[in-house]
């Protein structure tokens, strides 16, 4: 295979790795310039990037590469990349307004890099790959959260999100090598093939546990959490949006589909009445908990964003029920899951972000009378907090729908996952209380009489518009969706 | 046609939400025309109806991967329903013409409300029913958090819980059916045709109905109920209590019922003298009826009496529920019908009528003030709503409770006399609310009571209501009475009119079965 063919196996991404270059160079080019006229510039640099490669995706013919397995293009890894790439974009454009740097040229570059990272690790299918391009993304988002230079918290943020992050990459490194010691073999179906011939040994046991542990960092699962509310509190909030969704999105993808290729037939299972040992009865614990400690935990915070990343733990306790269900409906469930929550998450972020602009700070008390200041914005916000509390018709609702329709499916006729799904919706009734909690401050309290009005330029409302409708379309209209995940995951054979 | 009461609403809110802020008599003018458009839409549905039909309305597929369909249809028992709301929606606004705070908004959200309970009573498809029932929660909680009074936070974010936890109970009993039925459909004719095995339907079956019944005021899970009702504005108590507890009744009927009725069946065995779920909630039905009657009898605040009344009201439509019988599954519709125009009539004189006149609810502080004479429409009104509510012939409530009672009498016989002893607590403790609050005595004035009376007292009196200050009680209020006391009279004097609907209705196959399993 010659390089040229590897490039063209790759060339989105190099897209992307060229607009990151153009902006780049862009941005040193105009240095005398307003940070804001060159984070419009930026902006559009890395928004061409996208299109252009979402373009390339959408056209090009879908021919499965593979230089030695390494990395697929089947339909549906292009429909996480288009869908990666479209969540770039939005935190793109819900970043152009920020003040916290001047260094504009830097972050837009990284965020695409971070994108690159991310639609390789989607495309992936042999552990070494994974592993480079999981650490791709990582490094960029180290970045991104450390980005806010006169914060302090922004720096102590970063620097537990890279030493929780290196922490995990050793735990996945170390799982992956036991794998490979294990089957001999790097591309997952080669080492699913080894593995279903073993029986549950404790060696394979040792790995399992130390690839959940490593993608639990990844997503913010209890009890490998501990660096999300810091981080989510201390980055910028669009760095801290793209935390939360493109790189939850492709985290969560990678994972579900390593756990059903790679360890096929050691799933076991979390039923409440036949437990069998196996990875599937690893994740339901770390479910549970993540449900339990993320929705209880949000309750008390005082600031927006710890809310939103508690809540966003509790969330990826509800994905990782479709991640354990491990059949074809559950990972439609879980990406239609990934992509409503990202987009839902970086709107709330969007919205954080205004509000931080404006009054300086983003506890729940600075969001008091928001409704009458900025009606839209509240409105916005109204339907993100609402959608992640799964009220319909958002999309939040038909999320948590699909993903809890599927589980139980698959334990028909006895309904094994049945404990997990009332744990789910009732903790989903606990989360109510305290998105409410914040949409008690923007619509009933009233606004502090020194406050200053809140100036939201067209451009954010635009963005929020677009976003809340998203949302809201998505969730009346889950089929527009659906219908594409379900010819992508038949062509993919799952 | 009648889905067009849902979309009206839905865009008289979104209408709403684009006016300009200050305009609060645009934003009346729309309410009250979206409101007038429901009920016509309404009433020309309800006369084209032919009896013991059941009206598709649209039926396509929504999400169709999931057998997921876009089905709106009514019988009769959901067109009395969706009459009531287009009935109670048309007085709620009436009743809410004084709101001068944030007015757009107060409308916009009633409206959201008023369109995801017609679409709860028009929805056929278990899912599409979901997403109505929980799209009526939130307006819920900001119209009681931003417009109410008394501890208005804690009783809106009560009720908000307590419906949500209710929903989610729903959900997890209908996901649970959707997937046992094999996933492909969650239609309710359908759903209901399907054999669920009896162990299934025998946890289902409570799982579905208490979720629903939390809305219905179930004792012991119905303190949402008196609290929001308190902390609530006026309109949102009169929806509050008129329609929206009655989603949570027809869910019992329509969904928890319908799909499982074998989980009525006898346990096998007994636990204090309990030998079935139907047995337990027929004894929760009555302690409710009890319990509301006697709470009500001590209440300090005039509007907690006709609160814990809702409670006790709300009893005689799941006792109805649970006689299974023909009389009594009709009769429980009919008091769904019958309280929620008489809830919301008693709502709307303690509410707008004389709280927003006395600003004070406190039955001790009304006794000094001669209400009868300061504000003589009111006491009228509450006399005649009072009637009502305790089932003198003529109005709704008397054939709608003795068709209940009729019922009980055959399936539970002790139970129908304890109902009744809980009849006779209600007229204590309305005569007692009304004596109290009208019929005080002015020799009060006196006493060191008169510390209550509010401060715009005139001076110079020469009569109780312009001593006290009262405005004259308003057109829209007299009008909103006018059409709830015809409607509790026109049921009471010719209750066929909405017979003739309901009954033929328990013929259709979803009700099934009430012939085989259902009667004893």
């Amino acid at each position: 295979m010659s390089y040229l063919e590897l490039l063209r196996c790759v060339v989105p991404e190099l897209i992307l790795v060229a607009a990151a270059l153009a902006a780049l160079l862009a941005d040193s080019t105009m240095r005398g310039l307003e940070a804001r006229i060159r984070f419009a510039i930026g902006g559009m640099i890395a928004g061409a990037g996208c299109v252009a490669a979402a373009v390339w995706l959408l056209l090009a013919p879908a021919h499965a590469l593979a230089p030695g397995g390494m990395l697929v293009a089947d339909p549906l890894v292009r429909f996480m990349q288009i869908a990666v790439l479209a969540l770039t974009l939005l935190t793109v454009l819900i970043s152009i307004e920020s003040d916290f740097t001047a260094h504009v040229g830097e972050y837009v570059a990284l965020i695409l890099v971070g994108a690159v990272g991310m639609m390789l690790l989607v495309a992936s299918e042999d552990i070494l790959m994974m592993f480079i391009s999981l650490e791709l993304t990582s490094l960029s988002l180290y970045i991104l959260t450390a980005f806010h230079k006169r914060s302090r918290r922004s720096a102590e943020a970063a620097l537990k999100y890279f030493l929780f992050g290196g922490m995990s990459a050793a735990f996945t490194l170390f799982g992956l090598s036991l794998v490979y010691g294990l089957t001999g073999a790097t591309h997952l179906q080669e080492i699913a093939a080894a593995i279903y011939r073993q029986s549950l040994s404790p060696l394979l046991a040792v790995a399992m546990v130390m690839v959940v542990i490593g993608f639990g960092f990844k997503v913010a699962a209890v009890p490998f959490h501990l660096w999300a509310p810091d981080a989510y509190q201390g980055a910028p909030a669009p760095s801290a949006a793209f935390i939360a969704s493109g790189s939850k999105v492709a985290s969560f993808f990678i994972f579900a589909k390593f756990m059903m290729i790679a360890f096929a037939g050691a799933e076991g299972s979390g039923s409440w009445h036949n437990y069998d040992p196996g990875w599937a009865p690893v994740i339901a614990v770390v479910a549970a908990l993540s449900m339990l400690w993320g929705n209880l935990a949000a309750i008390v915070q005082s600031s927006v964003r710890r809310l939103l990343a508690y809540s966003a733990i509790a969330h990826a306790g509800y994905m990782l029920l479709a991640v354990m269900t491990h059949n074809a409906t559950s990972l439609a469930a879980l990406i239609y899951y990934a992509l409503t929550y990202g987009l839902t998450i970086l709107g709330a972020f969007a919205v954080v972000a205004v509000v931080e602009r404006g009054t300086g700070d983003e506890k729940l008390s600075c969001f008091a009378g928001l409704s009458r200041q900025a009606p839209l914005v509240s409105f916005c916000m109204l339907i993100f907090l609402l959608s992640l509390a799964g009220v319909p018709p958002l999309a939040g609702f038909f999320g948590k729908f699909y993903v809890f329709a599927a589980a139980l499916k698959e334990g028909v006729p006895d309904l094994g996952l049945l404990w997990l799904v009332i744990l789910a919706l009732g903790m989903s009734a606990v989360s109510l209380y305290y998105y409410l909690q914040v949409l008690k401050q923007i619509y009933v309290a009233e606004a502090p009489a020194d406050a200053a009005a809140l100036k939201v330029s067209p451009f954010s409302q635009l963005v929020l518009c677009l976003l809340g409708m998203l949302v809201v379309l998505f969730g009346c209209a889950p089929q527009l969706l659906l219908s594409a995940l379900s010819t992508a995951l038949k062509t993919a054979g799952l | 046609m009648l889905a067009w009461t849902i979309y009206i609403s839905f865009l008289g809110a979104l209408v709403l939400m684009l006016l300009p802020h200050a305009n609060a008599r645009a934003s009346r003018a729309a309410a009250m025309l979206t409101a007038l458009a429901g009920l016509a839409v309404v009433l020309a549905g309800f006369v084209q109806f032919k009896a013991g039909r059941m009206v598709t309305i649209s039926r396509v597929p929504w999400i169709p991967s999931l057998g997921i369909e876009y089905h709106l249809a009514a019988d009769g028992i959901s067109l009395t329903l969706v009459l009531l709301t287009g009935l109670a929606a048309v007085a709620g606004v009436l009743f809410s013409w004084n709101v001068e705070h944030r007015t757009k908004e107060f409308f916009a959200f009633y409206l959201v409300l008023i369109g995801g309970v017609y679409g709860v009573f028009l929805s056929f498809d278990l899912f599409l029913l979901l997403v109505f029932y929980e799209i009526a929660i939130i307006p819920k909680y900001f119209l009681i958090a931003i417009w109410g009074s008394t501890r208005r936070e804690y009783g809106a974010m009560k009720l908000a819980l307590y419906s949500f936890v209710g929903g989610a109970m729903v959900l997890v009993g209908l996901i649970c059916a959707y997937v046992v039925a094999g996933a492909t459909t969650l239609d309710v004719a359908e759903l209901a045709k399907y054999p669920f095995p009896l162990s299934f339907q025998m946890w289902a079956f409570p799982l579905v109905f208490i979720g629903f019944a939390i809305l219905a005021g179930l004792w012991p899970l119905h303190t949402w109920a008196p609290t929001g009702h308190v902390a609530a504005p006026t309109a949102a108590s009169m929806l509050l209590a008129g329609v929206v507890m009655k989603l949570g009744a027809y869910g019992c009927l329509r969904v928890a019922m319908t799909l499982f009725p074998r989980g009525l069946e006898p346990w096998g065995f007994h636990v204090l003298g309990l030998g079935s779920w139907r047995d337990l909630f027929a004894v929760l039905a009555v302690i409710g009826i009890l319990y509301g009657a006697m709470v009500a009898l001590v209440q300090a605040d005039f509007k907690f009496v006709i609160g814990y009344s809702s409670v006790s009201h709300m009893g005689f439509v799941l006792l109805g529920l649970m006689t299974l019988n023909r009389i009594g599954l009709s009769g429980g519709v009919l008091q769904m019908f019958s309280h929620g125009i008489i809830a919301g009539l008693l709502f709307a004189v303690v509410g707008r009528m004389v709280y927003d006149r006395t600003h004070t609810r406190d039955l001790a502080a009304l006794e000094t003030m001669e209400l009868n004479r300061a504000i003589p429409f009111a006491a009228v009104t509450f006399v005649v709503a009072s009637a009502a509510a305790i089932g003198l012939p003529g109005f709704s409530g008397f054939i709608a409770e003795l068709q209940v009672l009729i019922g009980a009498w055959q399936a539970f016989p002790t139970l129908a006399v304890v109902a009744g002893i809980g009849i006779l607590v209600g007229v204590a403790y309305t005569w007692r609310a009304m004596q109290k609050a009208f019929f005080g005595d002015a020799a009060g004035d006196a006493s060191p009571r008169q510390t209550h009376s509010p401060p715009r007292s005139a001076t110079k009196p020469d009569s109780p209501s312009q001593r006290h200050g009262f405005d004259a009680v308003s057109l829209p209020e007299r009008v909103g009475a006018a059409i709830l006391i015809l409607a509790s009279l026109a049921i009471g004097l010719y209750p066929q009119l909405l017979l003739k609907v309901i009954v033929p209705s328990f013929d259709s196959p979803l009700f099934e079965w009430l012939k085989t399993g259902g009667t004893r």
